[in-house]
């Protein structure tokens, strides 16, 4: 069986969790905790296995036979054949693919691993796993489709199962509210989504994957067209501006969903159609701008908000946010591989982080504002360690990972002439250091506010009877995982370091017959000025944040930084009020329209229409109804007033 | 001569006409309606069609006038009844269908030559002079056989019928079993 | 001998009396005179169809006459035991007020 033959079974990667769900959706309450749990885990673990196969069979391949469509398209059968439209289902194995199933079954695994500990004790444990194994083979359908219609069905997959995770304690009324926020906003763009896809097959002819290299020869404004149509899809599923609503409100589901779906893996989602749609985006003048544009702008945004922030997990959503934008920053001009390179680490440092919060969530029975933590370092060190790990891998120290993924968009935006966009992006890392420096102060550091926290909120002080019980630190399968993720933030970095010509840029070799060669800098000089303004920049904000947060919070309680922006924090705790804006806009203008359409279109218009068409048809009746008498003198004259007509008609033909 | 016989009975069969028409008691209606037949008759015979005629006086001009004198008097509706129309433009509309039809057959009948001369293969109307009552039953009996026994049927059904739909319904007591009153 | 009278004259009477049995049917209510100008109208029908016989030398015409004698005898029966039945019911032969058809 050679390597070819291998790729051929490629389905069996999307297959073994979509299995998984199937069995525990039909008879998991049957076999019910804890082996559900480890039934999910070991069919991802399995999936992992499969796609480290397949990337080996791929690696096996010369290079440019890797990304050869017609040969290494798994087995499958044709879905859809109606007149010229034709859609295959088959799965494409090529370096991109490979890479995403790769960290995706991966963190997946781990991730599921994990929630075998946080989910103790739920009563629908083995219907969470059953959403788990679902979401992991849409995703995977997403990443492995062969054609822009089997992503897309992955995609509304990996919607749904976040809607059904995100809701699954739906007991509680915000969480409902927010699996639906999260489904109708991505549906916003999906719309453009599928009218990119309508688009595509109109100019193009088919919606496979094989025909991406027809691009350059549309027109631009199709092609401009297509190409921000897919990205409205990208930013509903990727949460940037303005569809990024969803996202904070997203935090409501179970932390393991949180870090699987919110931070590693579906949000990623739009970045990498953009990246596999990317000669739609290279063949456009100005979609790429746009997109870096929107990315840049995001990761300010979310960033400024994320400063001040309480809640541990909400600082996760708008870093996650922010870190997504500079992945469409990176795609945005050009730099395609640096994308995937920084959706590769931070899908482990991300990660991390949520479970890491899941942890001190779950030490402290449930406890997610920040203000009321602190010094958690004692109790729960080896979720400190690890969270620290990632801290320094997002605020992007050398050596961890989040350094030479977030310094390569940086240098990418520099040399590709986008001095703002670069800009804009250190401000962004300055941000996002500080916050999360802020981040691990209050939690693990400084005083222990959690013992009485009541009293710095107001909430009654604890009785002799019920003490404030001592934070715990996870039991094993939630701690493996931490320790796992943690050795990939500091080494991730491996991955791509960017001295080509010693040949290290592993990832932007391997990706190199799908996104094409990666510019790189003009001299080492300038790589290393560039990379030095970025540490500096990291390590500013992390000092600033030492120097406001390193006592965690003011004597009296209040945050620091929050008192000193005064009015302007508010603005930014409510996220600029955008919700609020949204919820009057809709509430306002958008639901007199909808009364508008109900009433008057709806009921005067179309209504009476259909109705008006009885009416007339029933007075007609009425009237004609006169005509049955009942009396057959009147019959008698219509049959001689028929007869007169008669014979009128003949004698005025026969005669003339 | 012919066309004294002619207008005489024109003007019998028009005035009966008229009188069924309009006058108020049933009964002077049927009076006036065998005034009609009997002059129909004469006309018949005017026409060479002798057996016709003879048929038309037995069964018409007796048998159906006699049969609606029979009903009148059985139910008893000589009453007067009223000329008042309660339905509005019945009689206007009726005047005026019954004075296109009769313009039109008039155009039809004038404006055409009917009869084309060809000679029709059933038999001529008087050949030889066998006399019309031969003529006719050759033909009855030969090319009309079929229609002739039709009619038989049809009147064992008419007769009976008639018999069905006058009964009362249920017998009544004290009448004779399986005997139809009259 | 007798010399005939061109066959339009009796062509001509017939359509009258055709036509006058028709519109005393639209005009009369009572139902038995509303019968007897049904046979005015056959009458009528059965002039034309002899004046025919006579005009084009055909027997057939004549036939036709004699079965449309024996079919009008039975219609009149049936058609006065309809009325008689009718009258069991009502008291009235009056057409106008047999209304039950009225839609």
């Amino acid at each position: 069986m050679d390597a070819r033959d291998l790729l051929h079974l490629a389905w069996v990667i999307t297959v073994l969790p979509a299995i998984g769900a199937v069995v525990l959706l039909l008879v998991g309450k049957r076999i019910g905790e804890p082996n559900a749990g480890w039934l999910a885990t070991t069919l991802m673990g399995l999936s992992f296995v499969a796609s480290v196969i397949a990337f080996f069979a791929l690696h096996s391949l010369p290079a440019d036979q890797r990304t050869d469509f017609a040969r290494n398209i798994s087995q499958g059968f044709t879905w859809i054949r109606v007149g010229g439209f034709q859609v295959e289902f088959r799965f494409y194995v090529d370096p991109l693919s490979s890479t995403m199933t790769l960290f995706i079954t991966g963190v997946g695994t781990l991730i599921h691993l994990y929630s075998l500990g946080y989910m103790h004790g739920d009563p629908r444990y083995s219907r969470f796993f059953a959403y788990m194994n679902l979401f992991a083979a849409s995703m995977l359908t997403l990443v492995l489709g062969s054609n822009f219609l089997l992503t897309f069905l992955g995609w509304e997959g990996v919607g749904l199962c976040s809607y059904l995770l995100i809701s699954f304690w739906f007991e509680r009324n915000a969480a409902a509210v927010a699996g639906k926020k999260a489904f109708v906003t991505n549906r916003v763009g999906d719309y453009g989504f599928m009218l990119a896809m309508f688009l595509i097959f109109q100019h193009v002819g088919t919606l496979s994957y094989g025909a991406l290299n027809a691009a350059p020869h549309l027109s631009q404004t199709t092609v401009t067209a297509i190409a921000l149509l897919l990205f409205l899809g990208a930013v509903g599923k990727s949460a940037q501006i303005p569809l990024h609503i969803w996202l904070p409100d997203a935090m409501e589901g179970p932390t393991p969903v949180s870090a699987l779906i919110h931070a590693a893996t579906m949000v990623t989602a739009g970045v990498f159609l953009v990246v596999r749609a990317h000669p739609y985006f290279t063949a456009s003048d100005h979609a790429g701008t746009i997109v870096a544009w929107v990315g840049v702008i995001t990761a300010l945004f979310a960033a400024t908000i994320a400063v001040v922030q309480n809640d541990i997990k909400r600082v996760l959503a708008y870093s996650t946010i922010s870190q997504l934008g500079y992945m469409f920053l990176a795609a945005g001009v050009g730099a395609y591989s640096a994308a995937i390179f920084h959706m590769v680490t931070h899908a482990f440092f991300k990660a991390l982080l949520f479970l890491g919060a899941g942890s001190v969530i779950h030490g402290l029975h449930d406890e997610q504002d920040m203000r009321k933590m602190g010094g958690l370092r004692k109790f729960m060190p080896i979720t400190a360690s690890t969270f620290i790990v990632a801290w320094l891998a997002i605020a992007g120290i050398f050596p961890f990972a989040g350094f030479w993924s977030k310094d390569e968009i940086l240098t990418q935006a520099w040399i590709h002439n986008d001095y703002a966009l670069w800009a804009v992006g250190v401000v962004a890392a300055l941000l996002t250091a500080f916050y999360m420096t802020r981040q691990v102060y209050l939690v693990f550091y400084g005083k222990e506010r959690w013992r009485d926290a009541h009293a710095v909120l107001g909430e009654e002080a604890p009785s002799e009877a019920a003490p404030v019980p001592e934070p715990h630190e996870s039991p094993w399968p939630m701690l493996v995982p931490l320790g796992a993720l943690a050795v990939l933030s500091i080494f991730g970095g491996l991955v791509n370091l960017p001295f080509e010509n010693a040949e290290w840029n592993l990832l932007d070799r391997w990706l190199e017959p799908v996104v094409g060669v990666a510019t790189s800098p003009d001299s080492f000089v300038q790589a290393f000025v560039l990379s030095l303004i970025a540490l500096a920049v990291a390590g500013a904000g992390i000092f600033l944040g030492y120097r406001f947060y390193a006592e965690g919070l003011r004597a009296d309680g209040t945050d620091p930084v929050v008192e000193d922006l005064g009015g302007f924090a508010r603005v930014l705790e409510k996220a600029y009020y955008l919700d609020f804006a949204l919820a009057r806009f809709v509430s306002g203008p958008v639901t007199a329209f909808a009364n508008f359409l109900s009433d008057t279109v709806d009921r005067r218009i179309i209504d009476g229409a259909v109705n008006g068409i009885g009416s007339l048809f029933r007075t007609g009746g009425t009237g004609l109804r006169k005509l049955q008498t009942g009396i057959v003198r009147n019959y008698a004259l219509g049959i001689v007033l028929g007869a007169v007509l008669l014979m009128v008609y003949v004698a005025t033909r026969v005669t003339f | 001569m012919d066309y004294v016989i002619f207008f005489a009975c024109a003007a019998a069969v028009l005035t009966g006409a008229f009188g069924v028409v309009l006058a108020r008691n049933p009964v002077h209606s049927a009076l006036w309606l065998l005034l009609t037949l009997v002059s129909v008759a004469v006309l018949f015979l005017q026409l060479e069609a002798a057996l016709v005629a003879a048929i038309q006086i037995v069964v018409y001009a007796s048998a159906i006038v006699v049969l609606f004198l029979f009903v009148i008097t059985l139910l008893g509706v000589d009453q007067h009844e009223s000329l008042a129309e309660t339905r509005p433009f019945q009689r206007p509309a009726a005047i005026i269908l019954g004075a296109l039809l009769f313009v039109s057959i008039l155009v039809l009948v004038h404006g055409n030559r009917w009869d084309t001369g060809a000679h029709s293969t059933r038999g001529a109307l008087d050949p030889a002079r066998t006399g019309n009552v031969t003529a006719l039953a050759k033909s009855l009996f030969t090319d009309f056989i079929w229609a002739f026994e039709i009619t038989a049927v049809l009147l064992v059904i008419a007769v009976v019928g008639g018999v069905v739909l006058a009964r009362r319904s249920g017998q009544r007591a004290g009448a004779p079993a399986g005997e139809p009153p009259s | 001998m007798i010399a005939w009278v061109t066959p339009t004259y009796y062509l001509t009477l017939a359509a009258a009396l055709f036509v006058i049995g028709a519109v005393g049917l639209l005009v009369r209510k009572n139902t038995l005179v509303m019968f007897m100008c049904i046979e005015l109208m056959l009458n009528a029908a059965n002039l034309t169809f002899v004046s025919y016989a006579r005009a084009l030398n055909d027997i057939s015409g004549q036939v036709i006459v004699f079965f449309t004698l024996v079919v009008a005898a039975a219609e009149v029966a049936v058609g006065l035991a309809i009325i008689v039945a009718i009258f069991r019911r009502r008291q009235d032969v009056t057409a106008d007020d047999i209304d039950i058809l009225k839609g």
